[in-house]
């Protein structure tokens, strides 16, 4: 546990020595937002809440891809070396899919605030849309960590990391825009209980994952 | 693998594909509503889905063999079944949009098993560029073995998911007529379980034919080594 507390501590101090590589991230959000605003405005078209719900999950599912793509960049093979010295494989996995987490809850909840104010907020259940905002970038850090590994091991390039990360994200956006599609139509809430559940089932197979598999792509 | 060498399964194979293209083109089909003559492509397209999951599987349990022993033989077998059930997806795909053409009037519908196999198939194709990306044999190895799992793992979840999405348009759900439990035709159940076993057992002969072809590749690489 302390060991965790440690690595976290490290990914956050790394992050702020290199302030770059959040701003970026922010900057990328943002931007997309910025371009998205300006492309429907153009004429005044009305967006549906279909169309804004699919939107906004589009947008952070970029943004996490690229976000997450970044969290093995920094290491070099002495430092893996080091690191794999003092602690196990799974303590680094856990404390780079906690730390993913909190940044992509950040730039998730940053995005959802410029992105209202710039296209407006159809939601009806706000707490619940938080909800699933909040399990919808803890899902996407779960699974995208381990992706970002592998392609970490294969020279890092965008374009793998998007294609791996493609087809085995599907599962988790649909089920998180259907949700959200619940939250903003201001459903009942039970009604959106068994999605609820697959996305927690879905967030527990990605981590169960992360853990055994791990330890094979660090050793080398 | 001795059993790759052996001929008595490979005439099994023979004999039932045979078996499974003179009957399943030839025996009575029950009429059923909109399917009609075209209910024969359950001998041809169903047994594809079977085989590409009886393959991928294999793949997935070498792979698992690869990462606890380490062993690059493995590796290749794994990869190899792997190739060979993309082939087998992507004739069980043009084979259903062929069929869902006369039947459905469209080539793709987004039909939840359409999607689902499609995505299949992504999983796989990135597969093949990750395998062609990495250079040392034993990190790719290694590497590929992971997200094979890692892919095949969080494939599962959307054959619950995808369902509860959309209705399937597929015969025997949502209301169509179909060859589910209570209307799979005994006319039907004589060639289409012995198909399934015929059609997976070519997809396995394909795959260990590749493996050979390596294997012996590898023997001469070793060989023209020691000549320079």
């Amino acid at each position: 546990m302390s060991q965790i507390q440690t690595f976290l501590y490290k990914e956050f101090l790394l992050e702020w020595r290199q302030k770059y590589l959040i701003n970026g991230v922010f900057l990328y959000t943002s931007s997309t937002i910025f371009i998205c605003y300006l492309a429907f405005s153009i004429r005044g078209v009305f967006i549906t809440p279909i169309v804004w719900n699919t939107l906004f999950w589009i947008i952070v599912l970029f943004s996490a891809i690229n976000t997450i793509a970044k969290s093995f960049l920094q290491e070099n093979n002495q430092r893996d070396l080091y690191y794999y010295s003092i602690a196990s494989p799974q303590v680094i996995i856990i404390s780079k899919i906690i730390y993913n987490a909190i940044l992509m809850v950040s730039v998730t909840f940053l995005a959802l605030l410029l992105y209202s104010l710039l296209l407006g907020n159809p939601v009806q259940d706000q707490l619940f849309f938080f909800v699933v905002v909040l399990l919808g970038a803890v899902g996407f850090s779960s699974t995208l960590t381990m992706v970002s590994s592998i392609a970490s091991k294969a020279g890092n390039s965008g374009m793998l990391m998007a294609i791996l990360s493609f087809p085995i994200i599907i599962p988790l956006i649909m089920m998180v825009i259907k949700v959200s599609k619940n939250a903003i139509d201001g459903l009942d809430r039970g009604e959106s209980m068994d999605e609820i559940l697959l996305l927690f089932a879905l967030n527990a197979i990605a981590i169960t994952l992360a853990l055994l598999l791990y330890p094979y792509i660090s050793r080398n | 693998m001795e059993w790759m060498n052996k001929s008595w399964w490979k005439i099994l194979t023979v004999a039932l594909l045979c078996y499974t293209v003179v009957g399943g083109l030839l025996f009575p089909v029950p009429k059923l509503l909109i399917l009609n003559e075209t209910i024969r492509v359950l001998h041809f397209h169903v047994p594809m889905w079977f085989g590409m999951i009886i393959l991928f599987t294999i793949s997935i349990v070498y792979a698992i063999k690869f990462l606890r022993t380490d062993e690059l033989k493995y590796d290749l077998y794994s990869q190899n079944f792997a190739k060979t059930g993309i082939w087998f997806g992507l004739m069980g795909i043009v084979s259903g949009m062929i069929w869902a053409k006369f039947t459905w009037g469209e080539v793709w519908s987004g039909d939840p098993k359409q999607n689902a196999s499609a995505i299949g198939l992504l999983i796989y194709f990135a597969y093949l560029i990750l395998r062609g990306s990495l250079t040392d044999g034993m990190q790719r190895a290694r590497v590929t073995a992971v997200y094979n799992v890692f892919a095949f793992a969080t494939l599962i979840p959307l054959i619950f998911i995808l369902p509860r999405l959309t209705d399937s348009l597929h015969p025997g759900s949502g209301g169509n007529p179909g060859f589910n439990a209570y209307d799979l035709d005994s006319d039907l159940r004589k060639v289409f379980y012995l198909a399934v076993i015929g059609w997976s057992l070519l997809g396995i002969w394909f795959a260990s034919l590749k493996i050979r072809i390596d294997l012996l590749n590898e023997k001469i690489e070793d060989k023209e080594l020691v000549i320079f």
